[in-house]
């Protein structure tokens, strides 16, 4: 994971772990129905500020605790993972949002308008 | 592995566990003239398979005839009865089966709604700076 960039801030950065969250969540719904299965999820501020010091941001995954246990193991609760999954696709948009602003911006600067 | 991957390979364990049902459902109400030759609900048995932590998708791993014991009748007009004049129905529970059915629809569905928000931002990013 890169450090923060020049042009665009912190908003790369922010932009793979979202999408990195997407594919987490997207797992944990996945496996709905699968024996024994502990959801997971990226701690964000964790993981946000190892992407910034450049090191891996493994360790910023957590097991979800779950409100109720199941029987057959299975920690995944849909809405709980549902919401989650709303939310972070509501993240990922307006960190594009903010790339794209920052993109027209400079292209403004470049063009001298 | 994608997000693509993983909302694809859950939808099809998903369309396993349903056509399971079916097949459950459609022979329900069969009778064999022996216990052992009863019909026995078949299970899939899921698991997660992954490449990396927190990422893992569903796979279906064996379909397995359930323990669901087969139902005794006494029928001796029937054609198949054995000696004692009994027949053996499919060991299958229906409502539970249904219970089933339902819930395998439903998580097919979040696996379409998971793909179709992962589409809907792979081509924003796309559009990124147009």
């Amino acid at each position: 994971m890169m450090a923060e960039d020049a042009l665009f801030g912190i908003h790369g950065t922010a932009l793979a772990l979202r999408s990195q969250r997407l594919t987490m969540l997207a797992s944990n719904i996945a496996n709905a129905a699968t024996p024994n299965y502990k959801a997971r999820d990226i701690d964000f501020k964790t993981a946000m500020g190892l992407a910034q010091q450049g090191s891996d941001t493994a360790s910023a995954i957590r097991y979800r605790l779950p409100v109720q246990t199941s029987l057959d193991g299975n920690t995944v609760e849909l809405p709980t993972e549902q919401t989650a999954f709303a939310e972070n696709a509501v993240q990922y948009r307006t960190t594009l949002a903010f790339l794209d602003s920052r993109i027209a911006s400079i292209t403004r600067a470049l063009k001298g308008e | 592995m994608n997000v693509f991957d993983i909302a694809g390979r859950a939808m099809s364990a998903q369309l396993v566990r349903l056509n399971t049902t079916a097949s459950n459902l459609a022979n329900a109400g069969s009778v064999s003239g022996t216990e052992a030759g009863a019909f026995r609900a078949l299970k899939p048995i899921f698991r997660a398979v992954g490449d990396q932590p927190g990422v893992a998708t569903v796979q279906v791993d064996s379909v397995i005839a359930s323990n669901t014991p087969a139902t005794r009748r006494h029928e001796p007009n029937h054609p198949m009865a054995d000696k004692n004049g009994d027949v053996w129905e499919a060991g299958v529970d229906s409502t539970a089966e249904m219970v089933e059915m339902i819930e395998a629809a439903r998580q097919y569905q979040n696996n379409v709604q998971v793909l179709e928000t992962a589409k809907s931002l792979t081509l924003d990013t796309l559009r990124i700076g147009k």
